[in-house]
């Protein structure tokens, strides 16, 4: 057997086989599929600790009952109450704040409380308002059936978008979907490349603090054994994403069938797909179950299905390529520094340089969510040190064929070009001790020959 | 025929010199030492021949052909950094390294059994590396070395944290390679064993090879005119113009004296001129320790 296969083999069973891997690889899909449900259920079921708010009308009980509770206010009505009283005291009685509405000013109440209200809530009590006063407005035109014209020009309007190709063949998708998409790849892919090309200088560090180093460098050459071990820990990264993957998939399809299938859990799917404030105003809009569970499962049905139209050959596709390139990029880095320092508090001093792209194009990555066609998403994709995390995120929202292009090859330049520069620091580093090393005793070693 | 020569080896890291121009040449089926105080180049030589770093100018030849990276098959090295990797079991990290030096994996495992058995640690193959003693890793890493019968082995300092039972092991096992035909190198400051084990010796210090030959001519041609001599009781003798007593002891009813003669005076004159002093028992060439000539070499050297 060809040596660095051994090798690849050795740092792929070890990692492999060991406890901690195992409990990842099945644990992390599953904990996510647990958040995805546990945050909704959370939000929908809430804390017993209400806020009570104290509502005082003066003079006018127009308002009485309108404003409906929320899962995290209550709302009381009193009567024969003076702001004068309460604005001192109401804390004590418990309460979290005063909305004081004043009859001169119906279309400007006060909220008084001890601490800033949140943004939901004040939305909350003015959308609830406004709504009231409309109504009472209307009324004063003496329209009939005024309540059930209401109900019948009560309309959702939500925009779908179709992306064209050269050809004019449409593909239905979803920007939600793209986003989600965009988030988890570039995400994944800065978990996998930081990840698994610091086990690379781990590994490195430990063949050279136990001083196996030498023994083995002595039956095969530097470069093979680095190799070995970046491609052998490549491996074990590819073999959990695949599972992860898998699981994923597998969990995604029972959810979606047991979503349309049973009507009962509508609340908790409606809620995976709206963010926390809109959770929040469904939940406590009063409207009938039966009408309501046919639209929203289409609706959820929809989003499934524009999920399946995304490219899912080129994300997978591009994904392995950018983890591949930008993992033995990064990790080639990892090795050389693994190999100059003698311990790993040591590595501090090399991080941060190697972080900085890391970490940039993780900013740039979500602000690539924003504005996907933006000039510094574009550059930030092409870069060979942030290009794996950037392109990820740009990705589910279409880019030209021409920059994919671009960005892939630079990308197997720079990689081809770090590997072979890591190679050499690497092989003067690893037997090198108890010397402080620094970015100029690494030039240097860059130089050595043989 | 020498099995392994290195001719004029030059090696620099950067502004320091780590060998300059030194050559060894060891002959088939003999023990060579390489001597030399540290930081003397011994270890970047060793790596030289091992392949690990290239020399900046000379050549290396085994069996009188250039050495090639196919034959890192032929050489075993234990490096005296050594180690193993503390979380892998015993037995699967010795068939890895065996595996590395090019065996199958079947025949691997028929030869660590031989060796396991032979230096008694079979009951730790399925235990983790960080269970073992010392001296047991120790062990492991001899048998890794030695594993794949190579026609050269290079022991960088073998006895260093070892106890004093499994260092003459080492020693025997060291011996009986020698005997079934290898070729030893090893790099040791242990003078005494420099003296029971080695044939041939280098000595290098500061980059360049000083002394170089079989370690009984280098002790003669260092014992040029010293002499040890016994006598049956409590005997006194004086200096004269011939030679100058170094030493003198009585002990357990006999005189040792160490003396040394004057330049131009034959073993006879001085015999002549103490003939009537008492029973002489013995009249020898005193030689040098290693560790003398060692200490000797290398101070002049830095007198210089």
């Amino acid at each position: 057997m060809n040596k660095t296969a051994i090798i690849i083999k050795r740092e792929y069973l070890t990692r492999v086989r060991k406890k901690s891997f195992i409990i990842m690889t099945i644990l992390a899909p599953l904990l996510l599929a647990g958040f995805v449900i546990l945050i909704p259920v959370i939000m929908l079921t809430g804390g017993k600790d209400h806020k009570q708010i104290a509502v005082i009308e003066e003079g006018t009980r127009i308002f009485r009952g309108i404003i409906p509770d929320t899962r995290d206010e209550k709302f009381v009505y009193l009567d024969n109450v003076s702001i004068n009283d309460l604005i001192t005291t109401f804390e004590q009685a418990g309460y979290f704040g005063i909305l004081y509405i004043s009859p001169q000013a119906l279309n400007n109440p006060i909220l008084y409380s001890k601490k800033q209200p949140d943004i939901g809530l004040l939305e909350h009590i003015s959308g609830s308002l406004k709504k009231e006063i409309e109504r009472q407005k209307l009324l004063t035109y003496n329209i009939q059936n005024l309540d059930s014209i209401l109900t019948q020009i009560r309309t959702n309007v939500s925009v779908s978008t179709r992306l064209v190709d050269e050809t004019g063949k449409t593909t239905e998708t979803s920007t939600g979907i793209s986003m989600a998409l965009a988030y988890i790849g570039g995400l994944l892919m800065y978990m996998l490349v930081f990840v698994f090309g610091s086990q690379v200088m781990r590994g490195v560090i430990e063949e050279k603090t136990s001083r196996v180093v030498e023994v083995i460098v002595s039956s095969v050459k530097p470069a093979e054994l680095m190799m070995g071990k970046i491609i052998g820990i490549a491996l074990v990264g590819l073999t959990q994403f695949l599972i992860w993957i898998f699981l994923t998939t597998a969990a995604v399809s029972i959810v979606k069938s047991s979503i349309l299938n049973k009507t009962g859990i509508r609340e908790t799917a409606q809620s995976v797909t709206q963010d926390v404030m809109s959770a929040e105003k469904t939940a406590s809009v009063p409207f009938p179950e039966q009408a309501s569970v046919t639209p929203e499962i289409t609706e959820l049905a929809k989003i499934f299905d524009s999920a399946m139209n995304q490219n899912w050959l080129l994300i997978i596709f591009s994904f392995i390529f950018y983890f591949i390139t930008g993992y033995l990029l990064y990790a080639a880095i990892f090795a050389a520094i693994g190999s100059a320092v003698d311990n790993e508090t040591e590595t501090q001093q090399f991080m941060l340089p190697v972080t900085i792209p890391i970490l940039l194009a993780l900013f740039v990555a979500m602000g690539t969510m924003q504005n996907p066609e933006s000039s510094l998403a574009f550059w930030f994709s092409v870069i060979p040190l942030t290009s794996p995390i950037v392109m990820m995120a740009r990705i589910p929202f279409g880019v030209p064929a021409w920059q994919l292009i671009v960005s892939m090859t630079l990308m197997l330049i720079t990689f081809s070009a770090f590997v072979w520069m890591a190679a050499k620091v690497y092989r003067t580093g690893i037997l090198m001790y108890g010397k402080k090393s620094s970015w100029k005793e690494l030039w240097k070693w860059l130089r050595y020959t043989g | 025929m020498a099995l392994f020569e290195a001719v004029n080896i030059t090696k620099q890291f950067g502004n320091i010199t780590a060998l300059n121009k030194v050559s060894i040449s060891v002959p088939g089926k003999c023990i060579y030492g390489l001597l030399g105080p540290n930081g003397a180049g011994k270890t970047t030589l060793l790596r030289i021949i091992n392949q690990i770093t290239g020399p900046d100018s000379g050549e290396l030849y085994l069996n009188g052909k250039k050495l090639s990276p196919e034959d890192v098959r032929k050489i075993g090295y234990l490096p005296e950094e050594r180690g193993l990797y503390k979380k892998m079991k015993v037995g699967e990290q010795a068939l890895y390294f065996a595996q590395l030096k090019g065996l199958s994996k079947h025949e691997a495992m028929r030869r660590l059994k031989y060796w396991f058995r032979k230096l008694e640690i079979t009951d730790w193959w399925g235990r983790k590396v960080e269970e073992l003693s010392k001296g047991m890793q120790q062990k492991v890493q001899f048998i890794t070395t030695v594993l794949h019968e190579p026609e050269l082995i290079i022991f960088d300092e073998p006895f260093t944290g070892f106890d004093p039972v499994n260092v003459n092991i080492i020693k025997n096992e060291i011996l009986f390679l020698r005997e079934k035909g290898a070729t030893i190198i090893f790099s040791t400051h242990n003078m005494g064993s420099v003296e029971e084990l080695c044939d041939n010796i280098s000595l290098i210090d500061k980059a360049e090879t000083i002394l170089e030959g079989s370690v009984s001519e280098i002790r003669h041609k260092w014992a040029a005119n010293e002499y040890d001599l016994t006598f049956s009781g409590d005997v006194k003798i004086e200096e004269n113009g011939r030679f100058k007593i170094i030493d003198r002891q009585y002990e357990n009813g006999r005189t040792s004296i160490r003396l040394r003669s004057a330049d131009g005076i034959s073993n006879n004159e001085i015999l002549h001129s103490i003939l009537d002093r008492g029973n002489i028992i013995s009249f020898n060439p005193a030689l040098p320790s290693m560790n003398e000539i060692f200490i000797r070499v290398v101070e002049s050297r830095s007198q210089e």
